[in-house]
């Protein structure tokens, strides 16, 4: 096995004491850096990248590399104990780890997002290791209208679930989407959709904003409410017992596990999709496969291990389209790739024959940023738990502020945060009501990844809708997805037929 | 505290003249133009994040922070709205301002020009330095077996417009306007469908997405290297691209005529009205950025011409081109 020589020789590099210092503390940066809201792993990297000039550049790399990991395991932390998403890709992450810790599980889901972020890591590393260059052909099969029936089987994942009210969801995810319209139009670049001619609308609407707005100050008010008087907010524990009991029934999810690892680490290797999609849409899919969909949002476990699996595996998968084709997978790996030029490192289909020391030492330090990431996060959990035993009182001004922060930082513009506050009111409102709103956030970041690949496909096809059914790939996804999207149908009609007879 | 004040002012006014020809000769220095930027300097990028123009920002980024050539980080941030049109309104109200600083791309052009309702001059801007121009080659998928113009020609006509898709980064962009000229040259017509940035415009060439690019050479190099794309001619004059890159003929050269050329500059500029000291600091940072080791380095490799241009002269040089374009766009 050529590989396993080549991964060998790997490890030898990735265990050099400096490289290894710079796994271990790049991960305990990048995990730090995951938790805060707003500061995603894009900032992370980029905010260090300068300071990798110190270093050689495979360790430089490896550094990076390392917070990449960090992050995406600390998304899952701010996710899980304050409802606000720490990272775009931790958004799915808040939908079941909030209402666990709201139930006083908060040690539970921190185990499960750190135990499943550790599968998909590996997961996705293995099958990055045994199948770089074949997967990356498969990448390039992937076409504008391949890219949009992905996208459509993804909305259908979210309106098939049972339990939910069709209807609603189906108003949900229209409300992203029109959101997700505004800005310029991608293709001619006519302003569209700028409400109150506002400059603030003209780069379009960050689907963080919403998110934060939604979950982060909605959430707050809705404790508000319900907690009124109350001194504490959770009445949080950790013990090594309870941490043992939360294993044993992890142990339980380990479909949803692998189910998460491939789907996210296939999502990621597709240019443009990245980690956020791949996580909403495992959460989509562990949801529709479960025998008990309505307890989803309301604190199932298999709805915190189903992303988390996802976005780790799937940060591994956009290294590869980074560093076979040149094309980065998704923001965080586009300002890798801009530090590796600076290195004199060339991404593309030649690194993997001119630079094998680099590219097999980046993958051997992988498997140990995942393993110390894993490591330093479970040794955090009684801190984080500590936090969560503050007085509401004294969290929720906390909350507030970091939700504030988390809105201002991705674009510096206060027309951001007066958004994240309306949206934060309108998300309070819609769940009183009883509309879901992880629809609409799914809309948000699908929908412009679906309009662009749809005008492209058609665009190539002259208007002939066909295009999407007549190729192999497209049409298989398609034809799932329509039985996805039907399938709620077809049970209302079984069940009345029943009815009826009996 | 009257008397105190009294006797500070007279301290200071003896050590002042104690010290008298020092001071003398250092204002006379900040006179003559030692401005140093006293924040991190806000570097703004007309494009989003991950984009050729991005990478090529922070790769500038990266000289600078590598060899410490600024007392002051500069920072980058995207501003890509509506092909750059937030970054150019955000330059109009910094004017005045030396901590920020614009990376342009042709759209600094093409976007007012498409847009006069944003009400922008570039002429109101402070030009620093032109530290390149990016070339247009004509590619195409190895497997299409097109080695020449002339078959290219052939194959588009006889696909027709709705059969030949030609990739690109958007109606107006620098790649659209270049499809344009061509087309109108050979006498044929193509489908010209949008994508984002010209790294997926390359990698949907090698999926056979589409037909044909109009790709800069830093986004096919790979893929030509791995022989799995080809340039057939390239939209620059004769031996104005060196190494590897002079290898593929020019249209010029195959007789298309001197006009089938086609640049995209990579330039700084800075808002309007700020001081002369700030415009020396920034011709002097990035003159130093131009001579690098790193950036001459990148040039070659990636099939750029060096093109340093700053003053006046640039300035000039942006009021063409806008004119060219106005033309261009049919304006």
């Amino acid at each position: 096995m050529e590989v396993l020589g080549l991964l060998s020789d790997g490890f030898l590099i990735a265990f050099e004491p400096l490289n290894l210092g710079l796994v271990i503390f790049g991960a305990a940066v990048g995990l730090f850096i995951g938790a805060m809201p707003g500061l995603g792993s894009v900032n992370g990297v980029a905010i260090l990248l300068p300071m990798t000039f110190l270093v050689p550049p495979t360790s430089a790399v490896i550094f990076l590399g390392a917070i990449y990991y960090g992050a995406m395991y600390g998304g899952a932390i701010s996710s899980i104990m304050l409802g606000i998403p720490g990272a775009s890709t931790a958004v799915a992450t808040t939908f079941d780890g909030r209402p666990m810790a709201l139930k006083g599980e908060a040690d539970k889901a921190l185990v499960a997002a750190a135990l499943a972020s550790f599968v998909g890591g590996t997961i996705s590393i293995i099958l990055f290791t045994a199948f770089a260059p074949p997967l990356a052909e498969v990448a390039l099969a992937f076409g504008p209208p391949e890219e949009f029936a992905l996208m459509i089987l993804a909305f259908a994942t979210f309106v098939g679930l049972g339990g939910d009210d069709i209807p609603k969801t189906m108003f949900s995810i229209f409300i992203g989407l029109v959101l997700s319209a505004v800005g310029f139009d991608i293709v001619s670049g006519e302003p569209r959709l700028i409400f109150f001619d506002l400059t603030g609308f003209s780069h379009g609407i960050n689907f963080l904003v919403l998110a934060i707005g939604i979950y982060g100050i909605g959430e707050m008010l809705w404790t508000v409410e319900t907690s009124r008087g109350s001194v504490a907010m959770s009445s949080a524990t950790v013990s090594v017992k309870r941490t043992m009991a939360a294993l044993k029934e992890l142990m339980g999810t380990w479909k949803t596990m692998l189910m998460g690892s491939f789907l996210g680490y296939f999502v990621g290797i597709l240019p443009a999709a990245g980690a956020t999609p791949g996580s909403l849409m495992a959460y989509g899919i562990a949801k529709t496969v479960a025998k008990d969909p309505e307890t989803f949002g309301k604190g199932n476990i298999n709805g915190v291990v189903a992303p988390e699996a996802a976005n780790n595996a799937a940060s591994t998968g956009s290294m590869l389209p980074m560093l076979t084709l040149g094309i980065p997978g998704s923001p965080t790996t586009a300002i890798l790739l801009g530090g590796m030029v600076i290195w004199g490192l060339e991404p593309g289909p030649m690194l993997f024959v001119e630079h094998k020391e680099f590219v097999w030492g980046l993958i051997a330090s992988l498997y140990a940023a995942n393993l110390f990431a894993l490591l330093i996060n479970i040794a955090f959990i009684p801190a984080f738990i500590a936090v969560l035993r503050l007085p509401f009182t004294i969290l929720a001004p906390i909350i507030f502020v970091l939700c504030v922060v988390g809105g201002y930082v991705p674009t510096l513009d206060m027309h951001d945060v007066w958004l994240m506050l309306i949206f934060g009111v309108v998300g309070y409102l819609m769940r009183k009501l009883d509309y879901p709103l992880a629809p609409a956030v799914l809309a948000i970041v699908l929908g412009p990844l679906a309009e662009r690949s749809m005008r492209q496909s058609l665009i190539g096809s002259h208007g002939d809708m066909m295009t999407f059914f007549e190729r192999p790939i497209s049409g298989t996804i398609m034809v799932i997805a329509i039985i996805l999207l039907v399938m709620p149908l077809i049970k209302v009609i079984r069940q009345r037929s029943k009815g009826e007879t009996a | 505290m009257h008397k105190l004040s009294t006797s500070a002012l007279s301290l200071s006014l003896a050590v002042g003249l104690a010290t008298g020809t020092a001071m003398v000769n250092s204002e006379a220095k900040a006179a003559k133009g030692e401005w140093k930027p006293k924040k991190p300097i806000e570097f703004v990028i007309m494009a989003g994040k991950g984009g050729g123009a991005d990478r090529l920002a922070r790769f500038i980024q990266g000289i600078i922070e590598k060899n410490k050539m600024s007392p002051k980080p500069l920072i980058p941030i995207n501003k890509g709205g509506g092909s750059g049109a937030e970054a150019l309104q955000y330059l109009k109200s910094k004017a005045g301002d030396p901590h920020v600083i614009l990376a342009t791309l042709n759209s600094y052009y093409t976007t007012p020009l498409r847009q006069p309702k944003l009400g922008i001059d570039i002429g109101g801007y402070t030009p620093i330095a032109r530290l390149a121009e990016d070339t247009f080659q004509l590619w195409v998928h190895v497997d299409t077996g097109i080695k020449t113009v002339k078959q290219y020609a052939a194959a588009v006509k006889k696909a027709g417009k709705k059969g030949w898709k030609m990739g690109g980064t958007g109606k107006g962009a620098e790649d659209s306007l270049v499809t344009a000229m061509l087309m109108k040259k050979i006498g044929a017509a193509v489908t010209y469908v949008p994508y984002k940035g010209g790294g997926k415009v390359a990698k949907e060439l090698i999926g056979k997405h589409i037909n044909s690019t109009v790709n800069n050479p830093a986004e096919q190099v790979g893929f030509w290297d791995a022989g799995k794309s080809r340039p057939i001619a390239s939209f620059t004059p004769p031996g104005a691209m060196k190494g590897k890159w002079g290898t593929i003929p020019t249209f010029e050269e195959l007789g298309y005529g001197k006009d089938m050329v086609y640049y995209m500059q990579r330039s700084i500029v800075a808002p309007g009205k700020i001081p002369d000291a700030a415009k020396d600091f920034y011709v002097n940072l990035f003159e130093k950025v131009y001579r690098s080791a790193e950036w001459q380095g990148y040039l070659g490799k990636k099939g750029l011409i060096p093109g340093w241009l700053t003053g006046d002269k640039l300035q000039d040089y942006f009021l063409a081109e806008r004119a060219k374009h106005a033309k261009m766009l049919g304006k």
